[in-house]
């Protein structure tokens, strides 16, 4: 048996015969050639080919991942039209009198140089991009040969690495996973990979050589582990965690529609986090309850000028119609800390995860802060929204929030607009201040809840990008979850509901403890609702 | 010549995709488009030149456009700029 470790792209288990991917071999040694002119038309004639294949590659991508996931190609072809990469080739020629194999094979190799050496992971992965495309070059010029993708039936493929082209040429109905010696997590084969679902494990760092092909293997991407030639004990092992994971998945697709509660009867709102209306479609096929962070700063984001109160009304109406009777709780504004608009005209700040950002800007900028309420309070009169302010610190921030908003109200009325009167109104517990003087803050509100990320990272002080700190983090930190705890009881002191939206609420080793705790809801991205509510159906708060 | 700056406030800075449709913006216009960050430059029609800049999230990079369409194409790709990056 033969065990590898790599990083793994997808989670699941796949189990098949190897087959090694098999590349025409090409020719790229450098020979004197007589007719310069020659070979350099020959040199354009397979750029252009080369073209016209990416082209027809991108069509198929488009067809099957989508315009995301298809654009690789078209960069590929901007590639091969690029300038600098022609007059190297190009100057080759004509300097060294070479043959265009060489001088394409120099060129690819020059630049996925400058590629590799630059310092961020996600560029050094482009080397692949640039040798792919012109090998794709070099296989035109040796007469066009390409490989056989049908030959690859019910296999792992086992490969030094696989180009997004080749990755996409497979069938990947008719593909049960690969594994890569080379290549990264970050490569546009990977990502392709996960989006077409297919078991893969990339930069094993081990080169397979043919006499592996037939072999049995094993994929296991929970871990990042192959196992070549499996023993008896390890395939029995693997076969039992496989059907384990079938029989989760299918068991998920049982609670689609359950209640989410306990054996023992305590019932908790399990809701999704979304950052904008296109996320809806996987609140709807994942069942969620209600949308419990609805973070509304994606209308702001990528544009040049502030979004309208009607822009912001259609999305919000949009949001809350494809919900009938659910709950939609629209976070306002959380521009700031990482989250840059250059509109805004921020100034620049030392620290600014502790500076000018949310809440903060709302208040100190109060007609900017009016427009988007009086959105929410219009949407609000087609469905269940609730409001929510982040970053509050203290009474006094809320009590000034609640006076813009019933400014926006009693204008609504003289113009005769419908809103909701009873919409909710509620706080993200986000700062140890408001977690301490969470007492206080209940009496001036509708709900809690409670956002663990920040709260997390401002009860540690420390920053979660910062990976030079993750010896120091620690995510169940009793302080945190200390502080959680008081929320949660001095919310239901106050008889208003609590809910958890930060990433905690998804982690199924709290789910007791929070349950415990008296939680009210748990708000989750879309694909963890169900595992969540598999778990809270199988506790017993009573024993 | 027409020149302005931009700091870029994605997180994952010029990356192949985008760095794609900015090199397909630029090709629109006549005028000569130059990125420059710090003392690195290069031609904004050419995508590796532009890729291997690496412009990353919080950089400041200074475009300049200099022929007949130059107003029009600053405009451009500053607005391009912000909307996608």
């Amino acid at each position: 048996m033969l065990v590898l470790k790599g990083k793994s792209v997808n989670t699941g288990i796949t189990i098949g015969p190897l087959a090694l991917f098999h590349r025409n071999t090409i020719s790229t040694a450098e020979r004197k050639i007589e007719d310069v002119a020659a070979e350099i038309d020959r040199f354009q004639a397979a750029r252009e080919a080369a073209i016209r294949q990416l082209q027809a590659l991108y069509e198929k991508a488009l067809a099957k991942v989508g315009e995301e996931q298809a654009a690789v190609f078209e960069v590929h072809q901007m590639m091969l039209e690029d300038d600098d990469y022609i007059d190297s080739i190009v100057g080759q020629i004509e300097e060294k009198q070479c043959n265009a194999e060489a001088a394409v094979e120099n060129t690819a190799q020059q630049f996925a140089t400058m590629f590799r050496e630059m310092d961020d992971a996600y560029m050094q992965a482009r080397a692949a991009d640039v040798l792919d495309i012109s090998r794709r070059v070099e296989q035109e010029l040796c007469g066009g040969q390409g490989i056989d993708f049908s030959k690859y039936d019910e296999v792992i493929i086992a490969a030094d690495d696989l180009a997004p082209s080749e990755t996409m040429q497979l069938d990947t109905d008719k593909i049960l996973g690969f594994i890569t010696s080379g290549g990264s997590a970050n490569s546009h084969t990977a990502i392709l990979a996960r989006t077409l679902g297919i078991a893969a494990i990339v930069n094993t760092g081990t080169q397979l050589h043919q006499d592996v092909d037939g072999l049995l293997a094993i994929v296991d991407g929970t871990t990042g582990t192959v196992y070549i030639n499996p023993d008896a004990e390890t395939l029995a092992r693997m076969q039992q965690a496989q059907k384990e994971e079938k029989d989760r998945r299918k068991r998920l697709e049982l609670v689609r529609g359950l209640p989410s509660a306990t054996k023992d009867g305590k019932a908790v709102e399990i809701f999704a986090n979304i950052g904008n209306p296109d996320n809806l479609p996987q609140v709807l096929a994942n069942d969620a309850e209600g949308i419990g962070l609805f973070r509304s700063e994606f209308l702001y984001l990528g544009r040049t000028d502030y979004p309208t109160e009607e822009e912001q009304f259609e999305a919000y109406k949009k949001t809350v119609q494809a919900l009938p009777g659910k709950k939609v709780v629209i976070r306002t504004l959380d521009i700031g800390a990482d989250k840059k608009v250059d509109y805004f005209n921020l100034a620049e700040e030392e620290n600014p995860a502790l500076g000018m950002r949310a809440i903060r800007i709302c208040l100190t900028r109060p007609e900017l802060f009016k427009t988007q309420l009086r959105a929410l309070c219009r949407a609000s009169a087609f469905g269940k929204i609730a409001v929510m302010f982040p970053m509050i610190i203290s009474v006094k921030e809320i009590r000034r929030a609640k006076e813009l908003l019933q400014e926006v109200r009693q204008d609504l009325d003289r113009r005769r607009i419908a809103y909701d009167k009873d919409m909710e109104i509620g706080i993200m517990i986000e700062t140890p201040a408001a977690a301490i003087m969470s007492d206080d803050l209940a009496k001036e509100v509708d709900f809690f809840s409670i956002g663990s990320n920040d709260l997390t990272q401002y009860t540690l002080a420390i920053d979660r990008q910062q990976t030079q700190l993750d010896s120091f983090f620690d995510a169940h930190h009793p302080a945190v979850l200390r502080l959680i705890g008081q929320t949660i009881a001095n919310g239901h002191q106050a008889g208003i509901w609590v809910g958890i939206c930060g990433e905690l609420g998804a982690d199924l080793s709290l789910t007791e403890t929070f349950l415990r705790m008296g939680v009210d809801e748990l708000s989750v991205s879309p694909q963890s609702v169900l595992p969540l509510r598999d778990t809270v159906r199988s506790l017993d708060l009573s024993k | 010549m027409k020149e302005f700056t931009f700091t870029i406030t994605d997180p994952q800075g010029i990356h192949a995709r985008p760095a794609g449709l900015l090199v397909k913006e630029a090709k629109k216009y006549a005028a000569t488009l130059t990125i420059l960050k710090g003392t690195k430059k290069g031609d904004l029609k050419k995508i590796f030149t532009v890729m291997g800049l690496g412009v990353k999230q919080g950089e400041t990079v200074t475009v300049q456009a200099q022929g007949a369409d130059e107003d029009a194409a600053a405009a451009a790709m500053e607005a391009f700029l912000k909307e996608n990056f």
